[in-house]
């Protein structure tokens, strides 16, 4: 536990990559196997269920560190993370147990589910002061499932791969569903991991994608595209298709259906269940789930909103009427597997020709093939994409033509760009104020926005809120921020604090919605702080009728 | 009759007729130590520990009208005995014992409850009325021993110059900064220090403290190997500057209480946190207030509505001070002083 405790505050401590792959590189170095396994575990995005109710935690911490409850509250008030504040209030032990992770993960932390809370009140105290400060706070990362360092799936697959000497797309491949909630990593797991290639390892994946390449954001004026990318013709060009990125693996007679975060979907898209008969095996399809108009003729751009998607999600049982109104289709664009061969190291175009001979000879109904824009410029590519919004997608994607499939946001062997339309924007003002987690967690960092019920010069105009946004500001504003909101406050409740309107925000988003669970009467997606608004006075900030003018 | 309320100029004593660390210009000051939010520029008279003089001088103008007490020496003002005695803060720190018609009170200004070495260790006098600072008061707040902070630094510059690298150590310019130098194995390689901390290195030596060797980082050319196994002190304010240039690839570090927590450690963006502060902990401001046998406890800045309850629960007599300390840079998260 001590070492895997001393490799979280190493990576903690770093915002470089290769400081990260540097301390990854050491523990594995010197980790036992079975320590290992579970290391990658964590590190790669596991998380067990939770093992122990938080509620109980909370009691069991207070009561041993003999605190009043209010002051268990402040206290994690000011921390903001609840393992880190009860490590901080526990009385410390400065030696600590040299027992390994494997070992205190199997032997005592998994054992705690499912025990009823008296058990656990008893188990855990003596647990507790085995533990040194950095290990007891893992130690309860671990029990709530709070687990996160910042480290990418990519960085520790990296560091096994130079570690092993190995391609980092094979130990990508062998890592897929090393994390599924469940999994109990082993020494023999781990080795598996690491060991060196065989001959029939390809033949013996099941139904396993591959991992998922990703796109960069490209953020630079059409103007520079010639100097930055050369000329179109170099690339492949595509809609960004605003849905749920998938695999489709088709092998030995089975169709599995896995979601980006390598999940297993195939259950939420019976849709696509014809795929099992209509597509030989030996075949990996790559591209977007959408929700599509039901009856829309081939061909037709007939993309739904992502919100429709987000209700099939949230619904446990898919019934008759919601598959009816609200089909999902897949945009395929990409081909990973070709007659039970990996395609990932062909060139961007030939795997896009395969997979249009592929769509073309078997009657594939629930797969459309994404379409490519064609632009004899980048002005000219630039003016289709003005489309995007009135379509339905986000823009548009750029895909080297000779990019090989890479492995998360790799850009060695070739590039996928996501060249999105501008955001949404208004300017709304600033009404509620949460203190952050985690980094921010001294700070107020999470904010709600309002913007005006009434054209200005209104009698009674008030303020609604409409969204809430975290992100966009440099630590420098969030720092100033912070003190105006404390200089400004009207009244507190718990950790939120409302504030006397004098602060206002270019806030941007992607989508927007009606909706009635909000007081505006509208919802937006991924709302973000843009730029702090200094010139303009709060009266002067947008209003509904703003908001309303972008449904479409 | 209270013998210290709430002013707007600060804190006041009607009987004396005069202030303690006001924030606005008064005819009398007794101030407590030499740190920014409690040392003000245009008082008329300054009354402040005789080891303090040289700390104050410095910071406010050698030709202030300044009045110098022993620690443990008695005067009598309008009636008023007063006297100063150890906070254990910084070089100079005081804590004020004022005595009327048979009531004690003492005013903490800032204080620390661990000795340090480099200044006059914290005393606790009985009182019945304690106004104590609340800076770190949350149980979160418990210091680590000095002896592995100091360890943990070593470790730090060690290693960094053993990959030929520059230590930069982000502090607080006076008292963190001497405190971190009294403490720093000086065997590992030289030290340098930003042209803000050095006067006050030659205040604390001129005190009788001891500091190992220090050099202006400013007189060490650019490409002088020298850099790279040095261990450079700097106030927070260097940091992000052109000045930090000269160093090349180096690991920074920040010395503060504040750095207990992930959250402020990592908003910081340096490569290492060491808590070090010149504040009590939790532990050491219950002590503190416990060892005066005080019955009423006014609370000043930091997490005062926090330590006001606590103690109301403990059966104290406690309420709130509004004042102006610590609203600098230094006393609050975001900068981080102590
Ligand atoms: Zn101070
Ligand atoms: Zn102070």
């Amino acid at each position: 536990m001590k070492a895997f405790a001393a490799l979280y505050l190493r990576l903690d401590a770093t915002t470089s990559s290769n400081a990260k792959l540097e301390a990854l590189r050491d523990y594995f170095a010197q980790a036992p196997a079975d320590d290992a396994a579970w290391a990658v575990y964590f590190l790669a995005g596991g998380r067990p269920r939770q093992l122990v109710p938080t509620r109980v935690l909370r009691e069991l911490a207070t009561a041993l560190a003999a605190l009043p409850d209010w002051l268990f509250e402040e206290s994690y008030q000011a921390v903001g993370d609840l393992a880190e504040t009860i490590s901080l209030l526990l009385p410390q032990n400065g030696q600590g147990s040299d027992d390994g992770l494997a070992y205190w993960v199997e032997a005592h932390l998994l054992p705690l589910r499912g025990l009823p809370a008296e058990e656990v009140r008893q188990r855990l105290p003596p647990l507790w002061a085995q533990l040194d400060r950095p290990s007891l706070m893992l130690c309860l990362k671990l029990i709530t499932g709070s687990f996160r360092v910042g480290v990418s799936k990519l960085l520790v697959t990296r560091a096994l791969a130079q570690l092993a000497g190995l391609d980092a797309k094979r130990v990508a491949q062998r890592l897929v569903g090393y994390t599924d909630i469940g999994h109990r990593p082993s020494a023999a797991d781990y080795h598996r991991l690491v060991a060196a290639e065989s001959a029939d390892e390809h033949s013996q994946r099941g139904g396993q994608p591959y991992p998922f390449f990703l796109a960069h954001a490209l953020q630079a004026p059409t103007e520079q595209f010639d100097a930055l990318l050369g000329p179109p013709s170099d690339w492949q060009v595509e809609w960004k298709w605003d849905g749920i990125r998938a695999q489709v693996v088709k092998r030995d007679g089975q169709l599995w259906v896995w979601s980006r975060g390598e999940e297993l979907v195939t259950d939420r898209f019976p849709e696509l269940h014809s795929l099992a008969q209509t597509l030989p095996d030996g075949v990996v399809l790559d591209g977007e789930i959408l929700v599509w108009k039901p009856g829309a003729t081939r061909g037709a751009l007939a993309v739904q909103p992502f919100a429709l998607l987000q209700q099939r999600l949230g619904r446990k049982t898919l019934g008759k009427k919601l598959l009816a109104d609200a089909p999902v289709v897949l945009q395929a664009y990409d081909l990973l597997e070709w007659q039970g061969e990996d395609w990932r190291n062909r060139a961007q175009h030939a795997r896009r020709r395969q997979l249009e001979r592929l769509v073309a000879e078997y009657p594939l109904a629930p797969v459309l093939l994404s379409p490519l824009l064609e632009g004899l410029s980048w002005a000219d590519l630039a003016e289709q994409r003005e489309q995007s919004r009135s379509l339905g997608v986000e823009g548009l994607m750029l895909k080297q033509r000779e990019a090989l499939y890479g492995v998360g946001r790799t850009k060695d062997m070739g590039t996928w760009w996501k060249w999105k339309i501008d955001p949404f924007s208004v300017d709304a003002v600033l009404i509620y104020a949460q203190r952050g987690h985690g980094r921010r967690a001294s700070l107020y960092s999470d904010y709600t926005f309002a913007v005006w019920n009434a054209p200005p010069g209104s009698p009674e105009r008030a303020l609604v809120p409409f969204a809430k946004a975290y992100s966009g500001l440099s630590d420098e504003e969030m720092r100033k921020v912070d003190a105006i909101i404390r200089k400004t406050t009207v009244e507190t409740f718990g950790p939120v604090r409302s504030v006397t309107p004098t602060l206002v925000f270019e806030l941007g988003f992607e989508g927007i919605a009606l909706s009635s669970r909000h007081k505006s009467g509208i919802a937006v997606r991924f709302p973000r702080m843009l730029r702090w608004r200094l010139d303009k006075p709060v009266e002067e900030a947008d209003d509904l009728a703003t908001l309303q003018a972008l449904l479409i | 009759m209270d013998l210290v309320i709430a002013r707007p100029e600060g804190l006041y004593c009607p009987p004396g007729d005069f202030y303690i660390d006001p924030w606005r210009p008064v005819d009398r000051a007794i101030i407590t130590h030499g740190h920014g939010d409690h040392a003000r520029t245009g008082n008329r008279h300054y009354l402040t520990a005789a080891s303090g003089e040289g700390i104050l001088r410095s910071r406010l103008g050698q030709a202030i009208d300044l009045q110098t007490l022993a620690y443990g020496e008695r005067i009598r003002h309008h009636g008023v005995t007063l006297s100063l005695h150890p906070a254990g803060h910084v070089l100079g720190s005081a804590q004020v014992r004022l005595e009327h018609q048979g009531q004690v009170w003492v005013a903490s200004g800032d204080y620390k409850v661990e000795p340090d070495g480099t200044c006059a260790a914290f005393e606790p006098v009985a009182c019945h009325t304690f106004i104590t600072e609340s800076t770190f008061g949350l149980p979160i707040y418990r210091w680590p021993s000095q002896a592995e902070v100091f360890a943990g630094i070593n470790a730090w510059w060690r290693a960094n110059r053993d990959q030929g690298k520059a230590s930069v150590l982000f502090c607080y310019a006076f008292g963190k900064a001497q405190r971190i130098l009294h403490g720093l194995d000086a065997s590992i390689g030289p030290i340098l220090v930003h042209g803000a901390v050095e006067p006050l290195n030659r205040v604390y030596r001129e005190a009788g403290v001891y500091l190992p060797e220090t050099r202006y980082a400013g007189d060490i050319p650019r490409n002088d190997p020298l850099l790279r196994q040095a261990l450079v002190l700097a106030p927070p304010s260097a940091g992000g500057s052109s000045w930090m240039r000269r160093f090349g690839d180096y690991s920074d570090a920040f010395a503060s209480g504040w750095m207990l927590l992930r959250g402020t450690r990592r908003r910081r963006g340096v490569d290492r946190g060491f808590v070090l502060s010149d504040h009590a902990d939790w532990p050491g401001l219950l002590w503190a207030i416990g060892q005066t046998g005080a019955q009423r406890v006014m609370v000043t800045h930091g997490s005062v509505n926090v330590l006001v309850r606590y103690l109301n629960e403990q059966g104290l007599d406690a309420r709130a001070f509004a004042t102006e300390y610590g609203d600098e840079d230094e006393s609050t998260p975001a900068g981080a002083e102590a």
